[in-house]
């Protein structure tokens, strides 16, 4: 069915593609969710339509509120367009360390967006967002990093197309971030697939991200559960880089850098499948095409420079 | 301990645990699992062991990689390490999004 009463209907149903060339063998086989398909071109349309539904649900949301989020653009930029749609106001807190395209979609979008310091990334955007709510007790606070209905999403409908597209799957990688999709797929892809492996691939960033005053005022996610994940990658701007070229030079593929450090770990396991004599599936996300990245000159200038260009950046 | 069992590895530092190896960035540390190499580096470094460590297990808002695989998944504090290993120390932070 490809006819939808509404743009917010059209959320999710993306297709599954695989990569021939990409694929370590013709019994490993790499596929991906291509999320840029949702209707703002990322995966967080679905946790976001999802975190909106369900606080009209439960009464919390009315018409003409006012929601607030801490985003670094991708959810921020899903929860504008359906806050347009829907008649609500959106103020994103957003690092200051993210893409000039992420900040002109939001504003397109008609959301406003209240600045957090480069350092310390979004850890800053979720501390001045809670405080912010504290002042302003009257507005929505949907949450993303503990609204159990961004994982429910995944749950939901990210899980189970993976399943009906792959009934063979043997491992799903995603993005830790919020880690909704990992913890809303991955335990539905457990439930259904037993001995499937769920695995994170987690962006590490340069260090003025990882700039706390101090180790308590570090953030795990409260959606996190350790135990639905089998294992968990860091990969670093370099490699992220490398794989999302690759990505558009083999397969044609034109992804978000984000992807890269997904591709990273998948091509990674394929590998390991290899050497180990095993057949796989292994289905990852794509989570955004590259178009709000091309300021960053990541696809065209050479890999020192886009590292470098990476740095202070939050790029996933 | 046999020298076999003394792997040498190298441990890179975040920004905030650099006051505690003079500001090094990266530094040298041995032994034979990963809870052997923190007390390693807690001789050469004192008091950095307290930071990464609370009764022993590892400090929730520490995360701790060997060669860009979190430790948590692969024998946590038990893992053996090889010669060559790089371990990541960083703080858990929020994840864009």
């Amino acid at each position: 069915m490809a006819r939808f009463d509404s743009l917010a209907d059209s959320v999710g149903h993306t297709p599954l593609i695989g990569l021939p060339k990409l694929s370590p063998s013709p019994s490993v086989r790499l596929w991906a969710k291509m999320e840029d398909r949702n209707p703002t071109g990322s995966v967080k349309d679905r946790a976001a339509l999802s975190m909106i539904e369900a606080a009209e649900r439960d009464g919390s949301l009315k018409p003409g509120a006012t929601i607030l989020e801490p985003t670094s653009g991708n959810t921020g930029i899903s929860l504008a367009m359906i806050s347009k749609v829907r008649g609500y106001k959106l103020i994103c807190v957003m690092p200051e360390n993210t893409s000039a395209e992420r900040r002109q979609l939001l504003e397109m979008w008609g959301a406003k967006i209240i600045s957090s310091p480069a350092a310390g990334g979004s850890n800053e955007a979720v501390r001045v967002a809670k405080e912010l709510i504290e002042k302003n007790p009257d507005w929505v606070f949907l949450y993303q990093y503990g609204n159990q209905a961004n994982a429910d999403a995944h749950y939901e409908s990210t899980g189970p197309e993976i399943l009906e597209d792959l009934p063979t799957v043997t491992h799903f990688i995603a993005g830790l971030g919020t880690t909704g999709t990992l913890m809303g797929a991955g335990r539905y892809l457990r439930e259904h697939k037993p001995g499937i492996s769920i695995i994170a691939a987690e962006p590490r960033y340069g260090e003025l991200v990882y700039g706390l005053r101090n180790i308590d005022e570090g953030f795990v996610p409260e959606l996190y559960d350790a135990s639905v994940i089998t294992r968990r990658f860091s990969v670093g701007a370099e490699d992220s880089v490398k794989r999302v070229r690759e990505l558009l030079d083999v397969e044609g593929i034109f992804a978000g850098i984000s992807t890269g450090a997904i591709l990273h770990a998948a091509i990674a396991i394929g590998k390991e499948c290899v050497a180990a004599g095993v057949d796989a599936d292994i289905a990852f996300i794509l989570c955004d095409a590259g178009w709000k990245y091309l300021s960053t000159g990541v696809y065209h200038d050479d890999i020192d420079t886009a590292q470098e260009r990476l740095d202070g950046q939050l790029w996933a | 301990m046999s020298n076999s069992d003394n792997s040498k590895v190298e441990v890179r530092i975040p920004t905030i645990l650099r006051p505690y190896t003079g500001g090094a960035k990266l530094v040298s540390a041995q032994g034979s699992t990963l809870r052997d190499v923190i007390a390693d580096l807690d001789v050469s470094h004192p008091g950095l062991a307290e930071r990464l460590l609370d009764g022993g297990a590892l400090r929730r808002f520490i995360n701790l990689y060997a060669n860009d695989e979190d430790v948590r998944f692969i024998g946590g504090l038990d893992l053996v390490v090889k010669d060559g290993d790089s371990i990541t120390i960083l703080p858990a932070v929020a994840g864009g999004c």
